[in-house]
């Protein structure tokens, strides 16, 4: 049989995102682009100017009196629940009732005719406030008794106290920052009422589903009444899977309450005060090795800053320690996590999820044992490195079955040249000038899925309508990432059709409802597998259908490119599905996955969290000027695991996105609170992410295209989102290098994140001192 | 409060609005003119999202009263391609995939392009800096930078 033709838009291929016309010519609609009907009004929060304090009195005369001002909304004005905790904990209130417990907590909303008007107005409230102590800072919160906002997590295997016994033994502590989503798009929701109890809320939210079951619970509605859709955000990051709740929440109130549509949108400053970050933490770590580098045990303590809520400070910090190994064997190990209240934001989910903060607690370990024992730290992490039977075990009891670090660490180390180029540093560093060189190479390994089991279930929608086009929903959001775009792939793969026959559809909770956030990068392993099934159980009428009607067996019936043949017959795709369609053959199906082999037992600290770990690792060389700490970041190079990848053009372009995101934390990306507790980096004047200018001057980016996912994912493929968030360690271990050469390498240069130029700076100063 | 009578050009074609006198340009296009290709990333002109072109001189939007666009000439994304058919800006940043989730893509295509008019052979250097002023969150800017330099490439042999 002769068959060369393909479809266009197959799985493993380059396909740009579905959108990207649109989004060239400014006609993506973000939630803040859909029309507005007659007569919307406009919200804005009312929030907090101490960072604790009890409320003794609120005085609303110039805010009701101010232009364009429809009315205000308090707690007393919430119908039902005043709460929009993500877990159920009821400890995050929509609005403050007599304690406020940071700097931006939401107080009340001004609800005007214009949005000008209510944020102007917002400001004209008088709150008297009785002050209280404030903690920011999770060390003080340790030191002052500030209670944790959620169970800690202990993970323990093997004796701490044997492996102790090693002829090395270094303690040490680092602080690693936090930093803002700083999406392009900042929160929003905007909320029309219908008839009865409902509501339709457009957001852009990376969980519709929560977004639903908080409104509901806001509203005391059943969830049924509320519909959220979103089409597409602006960058999410995991800073609006929780985040959101609260705006919708407060735009369904007053689209209820005022019988008129509401959008709420705050201002960047607004956005970055009220709606939390990435988690800082404070690693105290205590590591045992023998003299070649290998290291006994590992006893590390996990504080973050969590803010005064739990929101997902519990899975966060939870992930932290599940990460503290990287892709290291700990022959003994006790980590325990410590998520610390205190008066700020409350933390929230941000790429990678406490991941990052763990893995670069064990980078810095291999970094201290480099440099004590004066070896290059890439010797160390290889001897280190998961191995075999014996080597094999995760602090949580879980078996490392996929491991590729070593192929993919050295195929890196060849491709870039890194021993040449380590030489090379070397050897301009031994000349002394000013401007030193450093260079690193550090490995990733990432575990997949979420750690809440529960969560790792997914639902697609495919109707197949009798002209032969198809329509697609499932439950993941798009913020870019191309999972829209991904998911059409699978489809078009099972139908073997071209993509553009399929028209891909905004997430909805009409469509398909209890989704889980799209997070945990996730979204194309759960939802392209739901969309498969959707597809085969379509496929599986289709072909019983076809068989008895034109009595061919099942096998007889193949879908080729845009044709289905039947026996010897061969039928153009839109024919074929329309005969079915006479022949009444449902043509509609509700897809479904759940993630098969995982569980975990969080008591005991065992189990199998993750299905599977992606990998990666880079090389980043970096110049500094030890007069000034400002640095150029000179080449990087990187070589991912995506598995088998779905769609190779956009796993890259994450990749890439996430490096200079990673980038970003571990060097320009500095959250800083003031003495009475205002965070005073609340825009991208004072908050610098990185630039167009700032990015490696060489920036070589591979996926390893042997790589396929051991596991039965989505056409063996591999999460893409978060792992490579941590490539750019090496960009701060390189930083490291240059700053430890003024003092000959004799010592950790044991810098914090970020490493700013002032840090840099203060770290050289310090060395030289010495 | 009395609103100001504003008599312009978008992208060619005359128009007229009326506006409030605090009102910026960006909430002009966006809320009067429906013109919503522009965002508002930070409304301090700190992060390019609003970039719009004014009698060719590169602005943030945010940054300037609709008052103040009385007899100027604006172009904005929605100007850039003629038609259905895309500039070779638009095109190369499909190609290259150099955009994401797609919310900063209109203000740096317009910064690109005020660049390239200017300067149709930009070294790496100079739209590296030239695209500092454009913030982007997702792509890790790389592909948007060869995008551009590969544009001017093509343009410039195309003229």
């Amino acid at each position: 049989m002769k068959q060369t033709v393909s479809i266009r838009g197959a799985t493993h291929t380059d396909l740009q995102h579905d959108s990207a016309v649109k989004h060239v010519t400014g006609r993506a609609d973000y939630t803040d682009d859909i029309a507005e009907p007659i007569g919307t009004l406009h919200a804005y929060l009312g929030t907090s100017t101490v960072a604790h304090g009890r409320i003794r009195d609120i005085d609303f005369d110039a805010v009701k009196s101010a232009p364009g001002v429809v009315g205000i909304l308090t707690a007393a004005d919430i119908p039902g629940v005043n709460d929009v905790s993500p877990t159920g904990r009821h400890d995050e209130p929509v609005f403050a009732t007599d304690i406020v417990e940071f700097w931006g907590q939401p107080i009340f909303a001004v609800v005007a005719e214009s949005r000008d008007q209510a944020r102007r107005a917002a400001a004209l409230a008088k709150v008297d406030y009785e002050i209280l102590p404030h903690v920011t800072d999770a060390a003080d919160a340790m030191a002052q008794g500030y209670p944790h906002v959620t169970e800690p997590l202990k993970l323990e295997r093997g004796d701490v106290a044997e492996g102790q016994k090693a002829p090395n033994r270094i303690k040490g502590q680092m602080r690693v920052g936090g930093q803002d989503h700083t999406y392009l798009e900042g929160h929003i929701a905007f909320a029309e009422p219908g008839e009865d109890e409902d509501v339709i809320v457009h957001s852009s939210t990376q969980h519709p589903s929560e977004a639903q079951h908080m409104v509901a619970h806001v509203l005391g509605v059943p969830s049924h009444s509320v519909v959220v859709n979103v089409r597409r955000m602006g960058g999410g990051f995991g800073g609006k899977e929780s985040q959101m709740n609260l705006f919708c929440a407060v735009a369904a109130v007053a689209a209820k309450k005022w019988n008129r549509a509401v959008k709420i949108r705050p201002d960047r400053d607004q956005d970055m005060e009220s709606t939390g970050k990435r988690h800082d933490f404070v690693v105290d770590y205590d590591v045992a090795f023998d003299e070649e580098g290998r290291i006994h045990a590992v006893e590390g303590q996990f504080a973050a800053r969590c803010g005064w809520t739990s929101d997902l400070s519990g899975p966060v910090t939870d992930r932290a320690l599940f990460h503290a190994d990287n892709a290291y064997f700990y022959p003994h190990v006790r980590l325990t996590s410590r998520p610390m209240k205190t008066n700020t934001v409350s933390n929230t989910a941000f790429r990678g999820f406490g991941g990052p903060q763990g893995v670069i607690a064990a980078e810095r370990m291999v970094e201290e044992i480099a440099y004590q024992l004066g070896k290059d730290p890439l010797e160390i992490r290889k001897l280190n490195f998961y191995g075999g039977p014996g080597r094999d075990l995760t602090p949580y009891h879980q078996t490392v079955e996929d491991n590729v670090i070593l192929r993919l660490v050295e195929e890196l180390e060849e491709d870039a040249d890194y021993q040449a180029r380590r030489r090379a540093v070397l050897d301009h560093n031994a000349k002394g000038g000013l401007i030193r060189k450093g260079i690193a190479l550090t490995p990733v390994k990432f575990g997949i899925s979420f750690t809440a089991t529960w969560y790792n279930q997914a639902g697609a929608l495919v109707h197949l309508y009798n002209d032969g086009s198809i329509m697609l929903n499932h439950g993941g959001t798009e913020m870019g990432q191309g999972l829209n775009t991904k998911v059409a792939q699978v489809v078009a793969d099972a139908f073997q059709v071209d993509i553009d026959r399929i028209k891909i559809t905004k997430t909805t909770t009409e469509k398909v409802p209890n989704t889980s956030a799209t997070a945990a990068s996730s979204g194309s392993d759960l939802n392209g597998m739901a969309a498969q099934n959707a597809c085969d159980q379509i496929k599986t009428r289709l072909v019983e259908w076809a068989a008895a009607k034109w009595n061919v067996t099942e096998e007889e019936v193949r879908f080729l490119p845009n044709e289905v043949r039947v026996g010897d017959d061969v039928h153009g795709f839109n024919d074929f599905i329309k005969a079915a369609y006479m022949d009444r053959v449902q043509l509609s199906a509700a897809g479904f996955y759940k993630t098969p082999k995982i569980h975990w037992d969080r008591a005991k600290g065992q189990g199998r969290p993750f299905y599977y770990y992606a990998y990666g690792a880079s090389v980043s060389e970096v110049s500094v000027d030890t007069l000034t700490g400002e640095y150029v970041i000179d080449r990087v190079d990187v070589l991912h695991d995506v598995g088998k990848s779905l769609n190779p053009i956009l796993d890259k372009g994450q990749v890439e996105g996430a490096f200079v995101q990673g980038m970003g934390w571990l060097t320009t990306e500095e959250l800083w609170w003031d003495q009475k507790g205002q965070l005073k980096t609340h825009a991208p004047s004072t908050y610098k992410i990185p630039l167009a200018s700032d990015i490696p001057r060489v920036f070589n980016v591979k996926l390893a295209d042997w790589s396929e996912n051991r596991e039965l994912t989505i056409k063996r493929s591999k999460a893409v989102g978060e792992p490579p968030f941590m490539l750019p360690i090496s960009v701060f271990e390189a930083l490291g290098m240059a700053v430890a050469s003024v003092a000959d390498y004799r010592e950790c240069p044991r810098l914090d994140a970020p490493a700013t130029p002032e840090r840099v700076l203060m770290a050289i100063d310090r060395l030289q001192g010495a | 409060m009395s609103k100001i009578h504003v008599t312009t050009t978008v992208n060619g074609d005359e128009v007229e609005f009326l506006c409030d006198s605090r009102e910026t340009l960006l909430d002009v296009l966006r809320d009067r003119l429906n013109l919503t290709g522009a965002k508002e990333g930070c409304g301090t002109g700190d992060c390019g999202a609003c970039s719009v072109e004014v009698d060719g001189r590169l602005v943030c939007s945010c940054l300037m009263l609709g008052a103040e666009a009385e007899g100027k000439s604006i172009a904005t994304v929605e100007g850039i391609a003629e038609g259905e058919e895309l500039h070779p800006l638009q095109k190369k940043f499909i190609e290259y995939a150099a955009l994401q989730c797609g919310i900063c893509t209109p203000g740096i295509l317009v910064a690109a392009k005020n660049l390239l008019e200017r300067n149709p052979d930009p070294t790496e250097t100079e739209v590296r800096y030239w695209l500092a002023g454009n913030l982007c969150r997702c792509t890790g800017y790389d592909k948007i930078i060869r995008a551009v330099m590969d544009t001017a490439k093509d343009m410039r042999e195309a003229s």
